[in-house]
């Protein structure tokens, strides 16, 4: 079965040319069911992969598919890896795939363009499949940039917008500054290994000087900070929003932004190496979390809460891999994967059933109105929130244990972060579902429960939301943490944990009672008080205005980076290149023409003169040959 | 023999096309040109069989008391471009048919005479033969330029023209110091290997004289900054073909000059200077790029753009190493490819809108959804996606410049950024968003554009996807250049 594995990347790419090239040409529901059926396929051959893999001695397989680049000693194949690591993400991206795939088949079935649509998803699951499968960066690399110009597409999918068109080009353009510090650290591993495949890099990593190791682990993150949303290019995925709400679930949720966790598990052993690389990953992480969060608590668009969570909920991930718990953060990867996906569905479902409003001020007493999508939602947001036994409070808890080893500062704000994250879920939830309707007349009566393709998947959703702990039971509970055996092979082992269980105890006890205590906190205001956010146009107090305006780091961009560069771009090309440079070299052709007509005054016709000027030449010639 | 055919034939096919009226010369013009290609064809296949057939080599005594021979032959560079010119010469006038110049005949009988000299360029043997061919594709596109150019042609073609001949003679001088060094059991010889030998048997001081009087006519042909002010008026006043003629093919001798008849001559004035000319070139990277993001003239911006390619394909070739070397080859086909697309999107707008003017169009997208969706693969060939044909060469010179330099690397490196500011800026100004009043209806392509465009991006992808054929002959070619820089 592992030597199929090209296949499941292949499914996805025949559902592409299908869908694109005959997508106008068939029925809506022929061309949802082929992309659908498409990822299915690559599902089950995933499931299948995975099995073999448990059972098979060797947890490593690579499958060469065809020679690509090569120039001399830089040899690049086509090779895909199956290991643990990337048949985990196999099963993520092609089961919440799937799922996203059905789901869209309703959410998308009035929209013109939904052939197009579906031959983007395609297009994206396949390129997301290459990201993990790769055996090389350049393979990675191949998704990594293949995903983000998915990602342009669908932010852009209704391309009559400008703003959209807009947060399109910045997701794209952002995400190429990553990129670029990407490739340079793809050219710096094979500058310094002499091959860009994992298994020869990893083996050689220890006998390389540190600061190598730390200058290409900081430009492999500054990849990671575009694809995954930290800062300080994080502010492209609010923005993202604006692409349909299935696009925002998939690929700006559950799969695209955590290929940055992904790449720095792959690379692990470089991060284990470099204290500097690892520390700057937490750092940023932690901020990234806590920045995020922040802004995520005056939020009225449920799109955006959303995102502003992924952001914080990635930066928690990082956090984790900053302090060397890759299992953590990919076991968070898992969980967030499926509460955050069923959110995002769970949003668009109520975006669908109030006619495409997506402003928390005018919902309210949805609750009854959308039983499915509210039960379910509020699942989701308990296993966000951290409350046990749900998927959340259990990745959450063993990423901020380890991050209490390491240090308690980062503990501290990381546990900050996640009671913000606790907070602004319950009033999203409390906001929209609970109170009265505040939402027009039509809108009320317009409001119903989505088509089942839409509850089926999160139906689905919820129940792994609940259950998905499983996967990585806490270790001093005396329980198999699966995650951390499962990845044995393709992290570095950490070493044993030192805390005494008292601690352990404790921390888990204080992130509970947090969880808790704010969520209550948000039940007063909320719900008792009934407070209401403020409209447009209100006055706000200081901080608040700044947090609600995001810290007003869009128009920091734009004054400092954008305008700049718009001033310098007219400025080069009308003064510097038209006058200036232009303007030497037209000098020197109206100088040459002088000249030359002065010099045409020297033929008048006057052999004496033409004589002596051929006699002083021929004396000069000697001369010079004399002298050389 | 067959490299001797290459050359004749398009000389003898155009001079042919001047006599004939009418439309029949396109035709013609057209058919010949497949043909020409595809004795490239056979070329390519008789060279992958066995490099070394001497069916590929032509050598005849011409002026003997000089020592200068009509000698031209084919190593893997040279089919390579080879294959370039034949490929896109049918291409460049099939996109012409849409468009009605006055006097056909003289119009595809001088893009034939160009392919002729183009053909010579590249394959040359003998530094004058070299010289000769460089200055005849001079004169067709000259004449290309002048008789069927925009407004304000007769300036701007004359300045062109004196631009670069002006550098070209400097090669000239360069070439006859050369050919004055060389001694070969006595006698003088412009043979290639000749000249190589008696550049690096020159001091330091002699080299780095030759280095920069060979380098500037490159340059200007290219064009490097700060040799560049040229290019963009030229290239916008052109009629699209001559752009195509100028940027997809003519732009390349300068860089296939700089690999064949420049760095294994000189290589301690390489050495010396070779880090200047990079940081020249790179500066026009970042330079370009950032003046190509204000353009509102789409075919201006493309004009910008390329500089900003060539940029980086010069400082890869001078960085001087495999990957480098390699790199800029694979992107002169890429690159010719995509910019000659790119062009003829230009072309296609202007045809159905009036304008090229981005900020008067929009909303294209919504009225032909597949000339939407051909725009944006050339365009992301253009910005180098992976799985497009440009990254393979954008990768390799990326890492070849960081070989010499990492920090020039970093700086080239922004064209990264910068090709995905102003390409996608350039593509929602005229494509997506809502109609705008000036293009009320942008109808159906008409068959033959579709065909060309077509045409062009499956090379986008397909030699994205799997570019090991022209990559395996670029890697031993470099291989060859190689073992001469040493």
């Amino acid at each position: 079965m592992i030597k199929l594995i090209g296949l499941v990347p292949l499914f996805p790419l025949i559902g592409f040319l299908i869908n694109g090239f005959f997508g106008k040409k068939i029925s809506k529901g022929l061309s949802g069911i082929i992309a659908s059926v498409s990822i299915l396929a690559s599902f089950i051959l995933s499931v299948l992969i995975f099995m073999e893999l448990n059972h098979s001695e060797n947890k490593s397989h690579i499958v060469n598919l065809f020679s690509w680049i090569n120039s001399d000693t830089l040899i690049i194949p086509f090779e895909l890896l199956v290991d643990p690591l990337s048949s985990l993400f196999l099963l993520i991206i092609t089961g919440i795939g799937f799922l996203i795939h059905i789901y869209s088949i309703g959410y998308m079935s009035h929209d013109e363009g939904f052939a197009r649509f579906f031959t983007y998803l395609n297009l994206f699951v396949f390129f997301m499949l290459l990201l993990v499968l790769g055996n090389n960066y350049l393979i990675m690399f191949v998704g990594w940039e293949g995903v983000g110009l998915c990602s342009y597409l669908l932010i852009g999918f209704w391309f009559k917008n400008t703003a959209y068109n807009n947060a399109a080009r910045k997701a794209f353009v952002m995400n190429r500054i990553g990129d670029l510090g990407f490739l340079l650290g793809i050219i710096l591993v094979f500058v310094t290994f002499g091959s860009i495949s994992y298994n020869e890099v990893f083996a050689k990593a220890g006998t390389v000087p540190t600061h190598v190791i730390t200058c290409i682990a900081l430009l492999l993150f500054v990849g990671a900070m575009g694809k995954s949303a930290q800062l300080p290019l994080y502010t492209w995925l609010p923005d993202a929003m604006a692409g349909p709400t299935p696009v925002s679930a998939l690929i700006h949720a559950a799969t695209m932004v955590t290929a940055g966790i992904y790449m720095i598990v792959r690379s692990n052993v470089f991060y284990s190496i470099s204290e500097v690389a690892s520390e700057t990953v937490a750092i940023v992480g932690v901020i990234t979390a806590l920045f995020a969060a922040t802004i995520g608590l005056f939020q009225n668009d449920i799109k955006k809460i959303l995102a502003y969570s992924t952001v914080s909920q990635l930066g928690l991930m990082f956090l984790g891999l900053g302090v060397g718990a890759y299992s953590s953060s990919v076991f968070h990867v898992t969980t967030h994967a499926f509460f955050k996906a069923l959110l995002f569905l769970g949003a668009g479902s109520v975006i669908h059933a109030m006619g495409g409003e997506q402003d928390i001020r005018k919902m309210g007493g949805l609750s009854s109105k959308i039983k499915i999508t509210f039960i379910t939602m509020l699942i989701g947001t308990i296993a966000i929130s951290g409350i046990p036994p749900f998927s959340g409070f259990f990745s959450k808890d063993e990423i901020l244990a380890h991050a209490y080893e390491h240090s308690p500062v980062l503990w501290f704000f990381g546990q900050v972060a996640s009671m913000l994250t606790a907070f602004y879920m319950f009033r999203l939830l409390f906001l929209t579902f609970y109170g009265k309707f505040r939402g027009t007349h039509d809108q009320e009566h317009h409001l119903h429960e989505s088509p089942p393709s839409m509850t089926f998947p999160l139906i689905v959703l919820a129940i792994f939301s609940v259950l998905g702990g499983l996967l990585g039971l806490p270790e001093f509970w005396h329980m198999p943490n699966w995650m951390a055996n499962n990845l044995e092979t393709v992290i570095l082992r950490k070493d044993p944990s030192t805390m005494p269980h008292e601690t352990e105890w404790m921390l888990m006890g204080i992130a509970v009672l947090a969880a808790i205590a704010t969520i209550y906190f948000a039940y007063i205001v909320y719900m008792q008080k009934k407070t209401l956010p403020l409209k447009e146009g209100d006055k706000m107090p200081g901080f608040q205005k700044l947090v609600y305006n995001k810290f007003y780091v869009d128009e920091f961009y734009n004054a400092v980076i954008t305008k700049p560069l718009d001033v310098l771009s007219v400025a080069f090309h009308k003064f510097f290149d038209i006058q200036i440079i232009d303007g030497i070299v037209n000098g020197v052709g109206s100088a040459v023409k002088g000249i030359g007509s002065g010099i045409r005054l020297l033929q008048q016709g006057n052999i004496g003169f033409y004589v002596i000027s051929m006699v002083i030449g021929i004396v000069f010639i000697m001369l010079l040959t004399f002298l050389i | 023999m067959l490299t001797a055919l290459l050359i004749l034939f398009p000389l003898l096919a155009g001079l042919l096309v001047f006599f004939v009226k009418g439309n029949a010369a396109r035709n013609l013009a057209l058919g010949f040109s497949i043909i020409e290609f595809g004795l490239a064809l056979v070329a390519f296949c008789m060279f992958k069989h066995n490099p070394d057939a001497c069916m590929l080599t032509f050598d005849h005594a011409w002026v003997k008391s000089l020592g200068i021979h009509f000698s031209v032959g084919i190593d893997g560079m040279a089919l390579l471009m080879i294959m370039l010119t034949t490929f896109l010469v049918p291409l460049i006038i099939l996109s012409s048919f849409k468009n009605d110049y006055n006097n056909p005949n003289n119009f595809y009988g001088l893009i034939l005479l160009m392919q002729m000299a183009l053909v010579g360029v590249f394959t040359a043997n003998d530094g004058f033969l070299f010289y000769v061919f460089w200055e005849l594709a001079l004169i067709p596109i000259y004449f290309i330029c002048l008789l069927w150019g925009g407004e304000d042609r007769g300036r701007i073609t004359f300045k062109f023209f004196v631009y670069t001949l002006f550098g070209s003679l400097f090669m000239l001088v360069g070439l006859i110091y050369l050919y004055n060094h060389t001694n070969v059991d006595g006698l003088k010889s412009w043979a290639v290997q000749d000249l190589y030998n008696a550049g690096r048997a020159l001091t330091e001081t002699q080299q780095s004289a030759v280095f920069w009087m060979i380098f500037i006519a490159f340059a200007i042909k290219m064009p490097v900054f700060p040799l560049h002010t040229w290019q963009p008026d030229t290239y916008v006043t052109a009629p699209t073909q001559g752009t195509m003629l100028l940027s997809g093919i003519m732009l390349k001798m300068g860089t296939f000059g700089v690999i064949k008849w420049l760095l294994p001559v000189v290589p301690l004035g390489l050495e010396k200077w070779g880090g200047t000319a990079i940081a020249l070139s790179v500066v026009g990277i970042v330079y370009a790029s950032i003046i190509a993001i204000s353009q509102k003239d789409f075919k201006r911006l493309i004009a910008y753009s390329s500089i900003a390619h060539v940029g980086l394909i010069s400082a890869g070739i001078l960085s001087a190493n495999q990957q480098g070397i390699q790199g800029a080859i694979m992107q002169m086909l890429e690159h010719g490819v995509n910019v000659v697309g790119l062009f003829f999107i230009a072309d296609i707008l202007f045809r159905h809108t009036g304008t090229r003017e981005m900020d008067k169009l929009g909303g294209i997208r919504g009225m032909n959804g597949n000339f939407a969706v051909l725009f944006l693969i050339i365009l992301l060939g253009s910005v180098a996606l992976p799985l497009t044909n440009g990254f393979v060469g954008e990768f390799l010179l990326i890492n070849g410049v960081y070989q010499f330099s990492a920090t020039m690397a970093a700086f080239a490196g922004l064209t990264v950024i910068l090709g995905a500011v102003y390409m996608l800026r350039a593509y929602q100004k005229i494509m997506l968003g809502d109609r705008n009043d000036s293009n009320v209806a942008f109808g159906s392509l008409a068959g033959t554009d579709k065909i060309v465009l077509s045409i062009i991006c499956v090379v986008v992808v397909a030699f994205g996807v799997y570019p090991k054929p022209l990559n395996d002959v670029a890697e031993e070619a470099v291989k060859m250049i190689m073992l001469n820089l040493k």
